[in-house]
């Protein structure tokens, strides 16, 4: 990452009209109309919609209790969710970076299993392992925990989903890291304990923060592996995404698109939020 | 590279094997107990019963709905992918960077917001569906609307694998290739997609995956019903809440399988790009 | 602080790095490590640090034993040949970090490390740029940062691999000369790795040169040039033209070419080196020697004109290279094709038993024919 690939250089390109290689305005062209069609397009369909109700309106409906606690579960499970993989996520970059041991290919080719897996079989899966009679349930009912069908089984079920993110791009910094730059900071005098907070960490934490945020956005609009094991009581377990299926099925179409439309505004601004923050720190690190 | 390094942080034995055993765990309880519960749960009935519960004709139709959503949705992405990922890295023009973070949309959006978006636009109400209601065309609630919907949640997959190794090879080959006459798609066929093709291949299975096993904005725009418009996703869930556990585990298993081929074919690829690599590290060191 | 390295021994797998190594090096000098990649100086150099444990061996600080050491305590200040800068630190916080990682007891307060890191950065003259990061320097500022840094130990002992490798040659030059004042000013006994024969003998008091995993020669840079002790030697500082022949009754013989030797030598198959500065050509043989020669190349470089030669009726290995003085050149006017003869002033001979070359000498009356000169 200390190197730009010549393509992002910025006043390097060649005039338009003056473009060496084929397939500009073909690829323009393709991908404009594709992005316009598929993307655009259906974004605006509910900017009409919600744009038709009266704002005191739209106001009760994105603000109505229930839907309020939705929002309030989602956060405050997909954040610890998130947490939960920032840790998890760093351990097992780690050890898949720094260690060599057996089954180890293994590991890494299965830390791709949340991507691959379709949620629904997920939800499914994690729900007979968490439920009171499940392998795992069962354990935790000894201790007097129920997991699933509580606000619980939302956490289990969003950091299983998103459990990549963050081991898959923090590997990659990790791997790039320059073991010189240890060895300058052990030569200097630091610990073990040390070089990892002050060097190496700092080295990882943009990857880190990145993989976080990535995973809260994506637990933000997990439903498929999380209906299933939430129980989905309104007020305690039911997440946001639920709320609008369950407007949906009400045939209130206005509420729903109300609601998504806070949740499409909020996801639009982590994204954007992700990519300038890691532009910024990019700057800084390649002094541009 | 010949030499070992002695000094490095986490290297003592006990916080090694410390740390290789909380992962160990972890992976263990985490990603490998699910996929065991999976085939536990489908064959709990016996194999007689999982090829029973495969062969129902519901089941059956499902499959089948789900393969032609699959075979429609991987080939308009595939080309969409290659054709966004040539015009981002091949050429500057301005809005690039909004062009990249555009497509990345589908990846922030819950997957019900984006059926939603759908019904909104094509639904016999929207704005575009009441017009095309009127001529007698339904898109939501039948296949159209299915595949539309996973167009939109899986267009972002081939892209996303090319653009940073296209970036990373620049563009000095085709350069080369123009150089000595080649014409657009010579180029593409004899220079790009030979240095493209593996990482091609696992945005083709990844989207594959994806476009298989969505749940939550084809549940939005199909109506769910049974032997039309039911994928296999929805029908893992049909079954699941009708109280038959081990048929929603066995159209589950077949989901599971496409999720194993999927991250066996990655590890091959992140195997041959190693490979292709190898040779220049071989000589790297003088110590 | 003196450095002894006594008999170290590291192997990588099946590739022998350092073979039973041993070298002294004398408090507050300045020792280069010269030699081709794969010679073993970098392992040599991160053995001294701590940063590689060789296998055998012992190093010792002024008579101390720190072979068990470990480097976070042998306190040497250690100069990384791509800088190692901390990229997400400004450049104060790279120089300040060996002083905040001190343990609390030792450490000193706030103000005393932000006075010590202006200090330093004064030192390699870059105290404006305390608040820069590394990206935002060029690689002669990042090489002095780096520096200070590995100083900001106080270190009486100074590491450095192939400081200058990465930087292009005008800053090198500039660099170089700042290290040997900073090294004379400091008093501390530097060692330094390089594969740059010129930078070598330049900046060392003393060069060890290495070759295989073992020490060649250690010597003075004048003696080193002057006195070879090995063909490695001989041939890895500047070019050589060597003469290979059968001695008969004092006259090596090849093809056509032959030497006549003023001094008795043993040796029946004999190999003369000749510095390029040792041979002078001239438009026709001498009594001493006959080794006719075709000019294939004529190329002026500063000072001098190099011209490149092919032997006629004898055979060898690499092609010869003579220079001449544009004063030469501008009598001569040789051009590719001419044909010429060189005579040796001076030639070196590895005689078979021993390692070292010896020099020969002829009388300068023999070769001064005037009207032989070019």
């Amino acid at each position: 990452m200390n190197q730009s690939p010549s393509g992002l250089l910025p006043g390097r390109s060649s005039q338009p009209g003056k473009r060496v290689l084929p397939g500009f305005a073909l690829s323009l062209g393709v991908s404009l109309f594709f992005i316009s069609l598929v993307l655009i397009l259906p974004v605006t369909g509910l900017i009409v919609q919600t744009a038709g109700m009266g704002w005191a309106e739209y106001w009760a409906v994105v603000t109505d209790e229930r839907v309020v606690a939705s929002y309030k579960v989602t956060l405050w499970a997909a954040a610890l969710a998130s947490i939960i993989n920032g840790v998890v996520g760093l351990l097992l970059a780690w050890v898949l970076v720094r260690y060599e041991f057996p089954g180890k290919r293994l590991m890494d080719a299965l830390v791709d299993l949340p991507f691959a897996l379709p949620t629904a079989v997920a939800g499914i899966t994690l729900t007979a392992l968490f439920a009171p009679d499940g392998w795992y349930g069962q354990l935790f009912a000894l201790l007097g925990i129920k997991v699933a069908f509580t606000p619980l089984g939302i956490i289990v079920a969003m950091s299983f989903t998103s459990l990549p993110f963050v081991v898959r791009t923090v590997q990659p910094v990790l791997e790039d890291f320059a073991p010189e730059d240890e060895e300058a900071a052990v030569s200097l005098g630091a610990s073990d304990w040390t070089v990892f907070r002050r060097i190496l960490l700092p080295a990882m934490w943009p990857a880190l923060m990145t993989g976080v945020a990535l995973s809260f956005t994506r637990s933000l609009g997990e439903f498929g592996a999380v209906i299933f094991i939430a129980g989905n009581m309104p007020y305690v377990s039911e997440i946001i995404s639920l709320m609008i299926f369950v407007r949906l099925q009400e045939f209130d179409h206005a509420a729903a698109s109300a609601i998504a439309s806070v949740v499409l505004v909020a996801s639009l601004i982590l994204l954007l939020g992700i990519n300038l923050w890691q532009a910024r720190y990019l700057r800084r690190l390649q002094g541009r | 590279m010949h030499q070992r390094r002695t000094m490095r942080a986490g290297d003592q034995p006990w916080v090694k094997w410390t740390l290789i055993g909380l992962a160990l765990a972890l992976t263990i309880t985490m990603l490998v107990m699910p996929l065991v519960i999976i085939f536990t749960q489908a064959f709990s009935g016996g194999l007689q019963t999982y090829l029973g519960n495969l062969t129902d004709s519901y089941t059956l139709h499902a499959i089948g709905l789900t393969l032609f959503v699959a075979a429609l949705t991987v080939p308009i992405n595939l080309v969409f992918g290659v054709f966004l990922a040539w015009l981002v890295t091949r050429f500057e023009f301005p809005g690039r960077k909004a062009l990249i973070t555009l497509i990345d949309i589908p990846f922030a959006v819950s997957p019900v917001v984006a059926g939603l978006l759908y019904l909104l636009l094509y639904g016999s109400n929207g704005w575009l569906g009441s017009w095309l209601a009127d001529r007698d065309v339904q898109l939501m609630f039948s296949w159209p609307g299915i595949v539309m919907v996973t167009v939109f949640v899986t267009c972002p997959f081939v892209a996303r694998e090319l653009i940073p190794l296209m970036q990373q090879q620049g563009r000095e080959e085709e350069e080369a290739g123009v150089v000595l006459g080649a014409t657009g798609w010579q180029l593409f066929r004899r220079v790009t997609l030979p240095n493209i093709q593996w990482a091609l291949l696992y945005g083709v299975v990844l989207t594959n995956a994806r476009a298989v096993g969505e749940f939550g904005a084809v549940s939005v725009v199909s109506g769910n019903i049974r032997g039309e418009t039911n994928t296999l996703a929805l029908h893992v869930e049909l079954l699941y809440q009708d109280y038959n556990v081990v048929g929603a585990f066995a159209s589950a298993s077949l989901l599971a399988g496409i999720a194993l081929i999927t991250i066996v074919v990655k590890s091959f690829v992140e195997w041959r790009q190693a490979r292709q690599r190898a040779p220049l590290d071989d000589q790297s060191d003088n110590r | 602080m003196s450095i002894s390295i006594e008999g170290i021994t590291k192997r990588f797998g099946s590739f022998q790095a350092l073979d039973n190594i041993s070298l002294e090096v004398p408090d507050g000098k300045l020792i280069g490590l010269l030699g081709p990649s794969g010679s073993g100086k970098t392992t040599l150099l991160r053995i001294i640090a701590g940063l590689e444990t060789a296998d055998s061996g012992r190093i010792l600080f002024q008579g101390e034993d720190v072979t068990r050491l470990h480097v976070r305590e042998r306190r040497v200040g250690f100069v990384f040949q791509h800088y190692a800068l901390f990229r997400h630190m400004t450049v104060a916080q790279n120089v300040a970090f060996g002083l905040e990682v001190l343990p609390a007891k030792e450490r000193p307060k706030a103000a005393e490390i932000r006075q010590r890191v202006d200090t330093l950065l004064e030192m390699v003259q870059l105290g404006h740029l305390a608040n820069r990061y590394p990206a935002q320097l060029s690689g002669g500022q990042k090489q002095r940062i780096a520096l200070a840094r590995a100083l900001s130990m106080k270190p009486q002992i100074l590491l450095l691999d192939e400081p200058f490798g990465a930087l292009d040659a005008k800053v090198r030059k500039d660099l170089r000369r700042w290290l040997r004042t900073l090294h004379d000013e400091f008093h501390f006994t530097s060692v330094f790795v390089t594969h740059d024969q010129e930078e070598a003998l330049e900046l060392s008091d003393q060069v060890a040169v290495m070759s295989a995993g073992k020490i060649e020669q250690v010597d003075s840079p004048q003696r080193l040039y002057a006195e070879p002790g090995s063909r490695f030697v001989f041939d890895f500082l500047g070019h050589v033209n060597v003469f290979d022949g059968r001695l008969e009754e004092q006259v090596v013989r090849q093809g056509e070419a032959w030497v006549r030797l003023g001094e008795p030598v043993t040796s029946k198959e004999l190999q003369l080196y000749m510095r390029s500065h040792e041979v002078r050509l001239q438009s026709m043989s001498e009594a001493h020697a006959h080794l006719p020669l075709r000019i294939e190349s004529v190329s002026l470089v500063g000072a001098e004109v190099r011209l490149e030669l092919s032997p006629i009726g004898w055979e060898s290995a690499e092609p010869w290279e003579v220079g001449i003085t544009h004063a030469q050149f501008n009598n001569w006017q040789p051009k590719r094709g001419d044909q010429c003869y060189a005579v040796p002033r001076v030639a070196h001979v590895i005689e078979e038993g021993s390692g070292a070359p010896r020099t020969l000498r002829w009388q300068a009356g023999e070769m001064d024919d005037p009207a032989a000169m070019i």
